[in-house]
């Protein structure tokens, strides 16, 4: 039994990481097709790091995913801060109607979007793009921060208040350091969601601006090349730093009754 | 001792949406006293709180706190602190900073708020936790950061919020005792919220009994137990018998001849009442007496049969059916002399008390007399 138990669990993490594991060694593999094992290479690295449309596209992709992020950051954490405190008409519908955007499928919002664009004559592009992105992120700060939020004794703030702390120390002393974490482990979940998105930039997007997972898109049509194994790979790594450092942030929870 | 009035509230009344809360509610705390506002939940009382810290605001009415109207003044500048009922301690803030939060807001230099926090934690006895987080304390000591930190800005007034009420028996019995011994040493005016009757009677000065968001009674725990002015007061606080009864005629000032289920009754009492007049006699439980002996004749009191008898260790309890079907409780201290003091079940008992034991107010439910 105990033998059937572990081979199924080895089955399901090779079905889930084998592919991926796969693409990893093949950044390192000297051949080029990537059939069999021709000796360990960092040439592919090297390679990457000359082909300056990728690089261009990569720092297009991280300034796109960082803005989107900061911008996305500020305004849901507001957001979240607003639902949390004040009582105000259609709140619940403002609330709801974020889960909305975080449950559409992607191609919806994207077709949405160039449509949007379309009809205010905005330029297919950077901004674009960039106004795209900060959308589909926020709801997913609104959430993490209010869940944050929520999980404090409501009487926290009247206790700062009954304290004689005015608004603003309120918001300084007491809810910006038990947020904080939320707040960082939502701008590194936008971080990741925008950079690795391709359906709603290639809807969004022109060709005055390419970001990399794009750029990455066209170049598999003709072939998956021994670089786009590296960026991949490259891509795995800071995601999977990221979402780390987000879990490990949110994790940090203090206990209260 | 005579005191001075501190806070008075005149002419209140507080309504959220369509509800009415309180209206009309008028209020008096002296300076230095330890004021309860007992009631069942949902009678207003915490809403009296948050009323007088500043969480609320009335519709109506004015909160005068030494002769200042407060009432349109917000929470952060009432010189009133509370005593949250889950403590709100900032998770984040060591003990320390737990409690010199009030002080930095008013400014006060670091020095001094050094002096006055290690003051504070030396009357809550936690000296030695200043630098502890609150998740690394256990609920009682959470209870007294939560004093500390309140205390250490010399409100006024203190406003605990069911404050005892997370903790278990034992731990709140103890609390009970050191917040009246803080209450004493701080001599700051401290208004307590509770639904407990036994932790009002026994920490407090005075106590508002609230019901429906209408003052019920004021009084000292005293008053409140053995002359409550109405029947809820009376079934709130501890157990009571009540018996219907007639004034059939006045035998002096104060004094009464009733007709108590079937039998006339001297009775004593501070109301005024005409013959005919129908009245609730009112007998705790240890103010009743049982009568076993064997010969119906020489028995005294109402006639009953005993249903239960409980052994406390302290008194023995008993549920007496009157001929009436009128459930009776007893409770007896047991005598020295009386090894052997007990009833059988079922055994034909008389029930009676001492003449002048009982309290008397005019009938507020009809009854047969």
């Amino acid at each position: 039994m105990k033998v059937f138990k572990w081979s199924f669990i080895a089955a399901i993490f090779a079905y889930l990481y084998l592919p991926i594991g796969i693409l990893v060694i093949n950044s390192f593999n000297a051949s080029k097709y990537g059939y069999e094992w021709k000796g360990f290479t960092l040439e592919w690295y090297a390679k990457l790091w000359e082909n300056e449309a990728l690089t261009q596209a990569f720092l297009n992709s991280l300034l796109i995913a960082s803005l989107a992020a900061t911008a996305a950051t500020i305004i849901g954490t507001l957001m979240a801060l607003a639902l949390h405190r004040y009582r105000f008409p259609l709140k619940a519908t403002a609330s709801s109607l974020l889960f909305i955007v975080m449950m559409s499928p992607d191609i919806v919002l994207a077709i949405t979007f160039l449509i949007i664009f379309i009809a205010l004559g905005i330029q297919l592009g950077f901004w674009s793009l960039l106004i795209a992105h900060i959308t589909f992120c926020l709801p997913f700060v609104v959430i993490t921060v209010y869940a944050q939020l929520k999980g404090f004794d409501k009487y926290l703030l009247e206790a700062a208040q009954d304290l004689g702390a005015s608004e603003s120390r309120i918001f300084r002393l007491i809810i910006l350091p038990l947020v904080f974490p939320a707040i960082v482990a939502g701008w590194l979940l936008s971080f990741t969601l925008s950079l690795d998105d391709v359906i709603i930039s290639s809807f969004v997007t022109g060709s005055s601006f390419e970001i990399l997972p794009i750029r990455v898109f066209s170049m598999v049509k003709v072939g998956v090349s021994p670089e786009v194994n590296v960026l991949a790979t490259l891509l795995l790594a800071i995601s999977l730093l990221l979402v780390t450092f987000s879990t490990l942030l949110l994790r940090k929870k203090y206990t209260h009754d | 001792m005579n005191r001075l009035p501190i806070l008075t509230l005149s002419h209140i009344s507080k309504r959220f949406a369509a509800q009415e809360v309180l209206s009309d509610f008028h209020l008096t705390i002296n300076d230095g006293e330890f004021f309860t506002i007992l009631g069942p939940s949902g009678c207003g009382k915490t809403t009296v709180l948050r009323l007088i810290a500043g969480f609320e605001q009335p519709n109506e009415g004015k909160i005068l706190l030494n002769g200042e109207d407060i009432a349109g003044i917000p929470a952060e500048k009432r010189p009133v602190n509370t005593v949250f009922q889950s403590y709100a301690l900032f998770p984040h803030l060591s003990v320390f900073d737990n409690v010199a939060f009030g002080l930095k807001m008013a400014e006060v230099d670091a020095q001094n708020i050094a002096v006055r926090v290690a003051d504070a934690l030396a009357i809550v006895r936690l000296s030695d936790f200043a630098t502890r987080k609150p998740h690394q304390l256990s609920g009682g000591q959470k209870q007294r950061v939560a004093i500390a930190r309140a205390v250490v800005n010399r409100p006024k007034i203190l406003l605990l919020d069911e404050s005892l009420s997370a903790l278990d028996h034992k731990l709140r019995q103890q609390m009970q005792l050191e917040l009246k011994q803080l209450q004493r040493q701080l001599g700051i005016t401290f208004v307590y919220v509770t639904h407990d009757q036994e932790e009002a009677l026994s920490m407090s000065d005075r106590i508002l009994v609230m019901h429906n968001g209408q003052a019920q009674q004021v009084g000292t725990p005293r008053e409140i137990y053995e002359a409550p002015r109405n029947l809820f007061v009376a079934q709130f606080i501890g157990e009571i018998n009540v018996f219907d009864g007639e004034i059939t005629r006045a035998l002096g000032e104060y004094q009464y001849q009733a007709m108590i289920n079937g039998v006339e009754r001297d009775i004593r009492c501070d109301h005024r009442f005409a013959a005919g007049d129908r009245v609730h006699v009112m007998l705790r439980p240890e103010d009743l007496r049982i009568d076993c002996r064997p010969n119906v004749l020489e028995r005294k009191g109402f006639p009953g049969v005993v249903l239960e008898r409980n052994y406390t260790g302290q008194t023995l309890n008993s549920h007496i059916r009157l001929e009436n079907g009128q459930a009776v409780t007893v409770h007896e201290f047991f005598d020295e002399d009386d090894p052997d003091f007990d009833y059988s079940i079922n055994q034909k008992v008389g029930v009676d008390w001492v003449p002048g034991w009982e309290h008397v107010i005019p009938a507020e439910r009809s009854g047969q007399a």
